[in-house]
């Protein structure tokens, strides 16, 4: 009788409804308006990547090759010689994106926190050449997201 | 008027060339098809003659219901044209024989046609009594009342043949598992599922 | 400005085509705005935001959507019968649109005010089917086909209980002339006797319409979109605008059969200073608003379930209620005059 009664006024159907109801009006939005507005990132997410200057201007990278070895992808081509103060720099440094993991080994191995992945993941392109990198174009990521970087890197400190 | 005459001579020649498409169409389908422009068509006519509950009862019933479950079966077929056409020429005596009587009947019985005298003068007026209802009522004023056995009778029949259609082609199957809903929607998490809180590497 | 007057008031045609064409105008916007509501509602019954980036809150989207499906290709599949593919769409158009000619918007605001409206609704609406079989038809595709099928089974047997629930309507008011149903008396009682009538309309009209729960005919997880699988830009826009023009037309019905059509709500008289085409715009738009609900809380019914429920409870239920309607009328003797 009790069954026959829920069957016959839709019991559960309106418990349906109602549920969504609720939905509708007193639960929040768990999507946002994403080009507006942007999720929260963490210390260690691992994005484009950027190649870091000092201070005062020059540039980290000593010419180590320890990312080229260890990149697993082999993205990572770097060719140098010293410059003419006898330092040893790179004269290229090339990182094909389209190869890239992104698994951060770069990063882990560099002896200078010269090369980094940054915070920046929106860097979708048109044609597959502008995702082959070069020294310029990583130099200039590191310019433009240093403050966030370096920011980022002193986040993570604590935890190495 | 003009506006009427335009509209009947639209229906009437739709009407007449769709019946021709039904008979003329190679495409099964696209006789059914034609068939149903040609019912819609019908009773377009049936509203042109003030008659509007029978031209949408015709729209409703023959169009809505009659001609899905046609073309429904029509489709369904898979049909060999070929086949089909090649037997056809041995059966054309027959076809004639039968058309001629056909035309035979037709032609006599519009030369012996009559109206009844008491009938002869309201052919002018063909609301005459009703003039003041709307057909609708009208038709149910006579349907309910001086037909009202014949109606019956005639909804007998037809619930009849639906029986019998369901006695002939339900077959009972021994072994097959019905689902039952009353039994399902009485189940409820209470009956069936219990939540046990397990502590670690004790086990149920 | 004295010839357009004489003209307006002379030529009954030329008021006729205004008024058609001012209603097929408005029916489209509502068509597209209910697109753009549907996407709304539903995104917030599911914790989502719904079309943002077109316009402020997106509200551009459905003219971004329709320029889009305008200025695509039409492709017609070299095995489908070209004829019937490009008709189904159109007839189903087209039927979408005819039906809003009886339909009161308000006292006397209504195209063709015939004596057999219902009947006429019922008609066109019976009609509604052949669109979608020829779409599946012509299609020659098995997806397309199996959801014509599907969908012609459907309409056809929620249309038996949809009419005897119409009987029980016409029985209170005596009349098949859609103005005079809004206009007859409805004591508490009727209505209250109308109520389980207006829940099972509520829900055949769902199936009418192919709409959730009972989309089976599109089905994309099973039939990939059912008849409508071939068809792209200009006959999938009409399609789809068909389709949504048909539920707010069965709205339409449902408010004028059932919730007093451009009447104020209740009947509270104090509430008549609002004109009667803003309650009706109101009352459709709650009726579509349970559409919407709907499609975002129910799961998508099996076909045999579908069946079970048309023939086995509606069709019983629905026969039932028109003796018993019948009966009640009898014995309290309000039958109308």
């Amino acid at each position: 009788m009790d069954n026959f009664a829920r069957a016959f006024f839709l019991t559960e159907i309106v418990k349906g409804f109602l549920l969504t109801l609720k939905y509708m009006f007193f639960v929040p939005r768990v999507t946002i308006n994403y080009p507006h507005e942007k999720g929260p990132i963490s210390p260690r997410f691992r994005g484009e990547h950027a190649l870091r200057r000092y201070p005062n201007g020059e540039e980290r990278c000593i010419a180590c090759k320890l990312c080229e070895a260890i990149c697993p992808a082999l993205a990572i081509t770097i060719e140098a010689e010293p410059r003419d103060d006898g330092s040893r720099r790179t004269t290229r440094y090339d990182i094909d994106m389209t190869k890239c993991i992104y698994c951060g080994l770069c990063q882990e191995a560099c002896p200078v926190d010269a090369i980094v992945e940054g915070p920046n993941f929106e860097f979708a392109t048109e044609t597959r050449e502008e995702l082959f990198y070069n020294k310029e174009k990583l130099l200039e990521n590191g310019d433009r997201w240093e403050a966030q970087i370096a920011a980022n890197l002193i986040a993570n400190a604590p935890y190495r | 008027m003009l506006v009427q005459a335009f509209a009947f001579y639209l229906f009437a020649g739709i009407l007449v060339l769709s019946a021709l498409m039904v008979i003329t169409a190679r495409n099964p389908v696209h006789s059914v098809l034609f068939l149903i422009l040609g019912f819609f068509n019908s009773s377009g006519l049936f509203v042109l003659l003030g008659a509007e509950f029978i031209g949408m009862i015709m729209v409703i019933v023959y169009v809505g219901a009659v001609a899905v479950l046609f073309l429904f079966v029509v489709m369904m077929l898979d049909i060999d044209f070929a086949n089909l056409r090649q037997g056809a020429m041995q059966y054309v005596p027959v076809g004639i024989i039968i058309g001629g009587i056909l035309l035979f009947e037709l032609v006599a019985l519009y030369t012996s046609w009559h109206f009844a005298p008491d009938i002869a003068g309201n052919l002018d007026v063909p609301d005459s009594g009703f003039a003041e209802v709307t057909n609708t009522e009208a038709l149910g004023l006579v349907l309910y009342t001086k037909y009202v056995a014949a109606f019956q009778l005639a909804g007998l029949i037809l619930f009849v043949a639906m029986v019998g259609a369901i006695v002939l082609t339900h077959r009972v199957r021994p072994g097959v598992r019905r689902q039952k809903v009353s039994v399902q929607q009485a189940r409820s998490p209470d009956d069936v599922l219990e939540i046990v809180k397990v502590a670690p590497k004790t086990g149920v | 400005m004295d010839l357009i007057v004489s003209i307006w008031s002379d030529y009954w045609i030329v008021r006729t085509v205004v008024f058609t064409l001012i209603t097929v105008v408005g029916l489209l916007i509502a068509v597209a705005y209910l697109t753009y509501a549907e996407r709304k509602v539903m995104g917030a019954m599911q914790r989502r935001q719904g079309p943002m980036t077109v316009g402020p809150f997106g509200l551009l989207q459905p003219i971004a959507d329709g320029v889009k499906l305008f200025s695509k290709e039409t492709i017609i599949p070299s095995q489908a019968h070209r004829v019937v593919f490009l008709l189904a769409p159109m007839i189903l158009f087209a039927l979408s649109l005819v039906a809003w000619v009886v339909i009161p918007f308000d006292k006397g605001w209504v195209l063709a005010n015939i004596n057999v409206g219902v009947l006429y609704l019922f008609a066109i609406s019976s009609m509604g089917v052949y669109g979608v079989i020829m779409a599946g038809w012509a299609s020659n595709s098995r997806y397309a086909f199996l959801g014509a099928l599907r969908s012609a089974s459907q309409m056809v047997s929620y249309e038996v209980s949809m009419g005897l629930i119409i009987v029980c309507v016409l029985l209170t008011t005596g009349s098949l002339n859609l103005q005079e149903i809004v206009l007859a008396p409805r004591p508490f009682w009727i209505q209250a006797m109308l109520f389980p009538m207006f829940v099972v309309f509520l829900i055949s009209i769902l199936a009418e319409t192919n709409r959730a729960p009972f989309d089976l005919p599109e089905g994309e997880s099973e039939i990939t979109g059912g008849f409508m699988v071939e068809y792209s830009a200009m006959a999938f826009a009409l399609f789809f605008l068909g389709e949504y023009a048909n539920m707010i037309l069965m709205s339409a019905i449902t408010v004028t059969l059932f919730l007093g059509g451009w009447l104020p709500p209740f009947g509270f008289e104090f509430l008549a200073f609002v004109p009667g085409i803003i309650w009706f715009a109101l009352k459709t738009a709650m009726i579509l608003f349970v559409f919407i609900w709907a499609r975002a809380t129910l799961p998508r019914f099996r076909y045999d379930q579908l069946m079970r429920l048309g023939w086995k409870v509606f069709l019983p239920l629905t026969l039932f209620w028109v003796v018993f309607v019948a009966g009640m009328l009898i014995t309290f003797d309000a039958l109308p005059k």
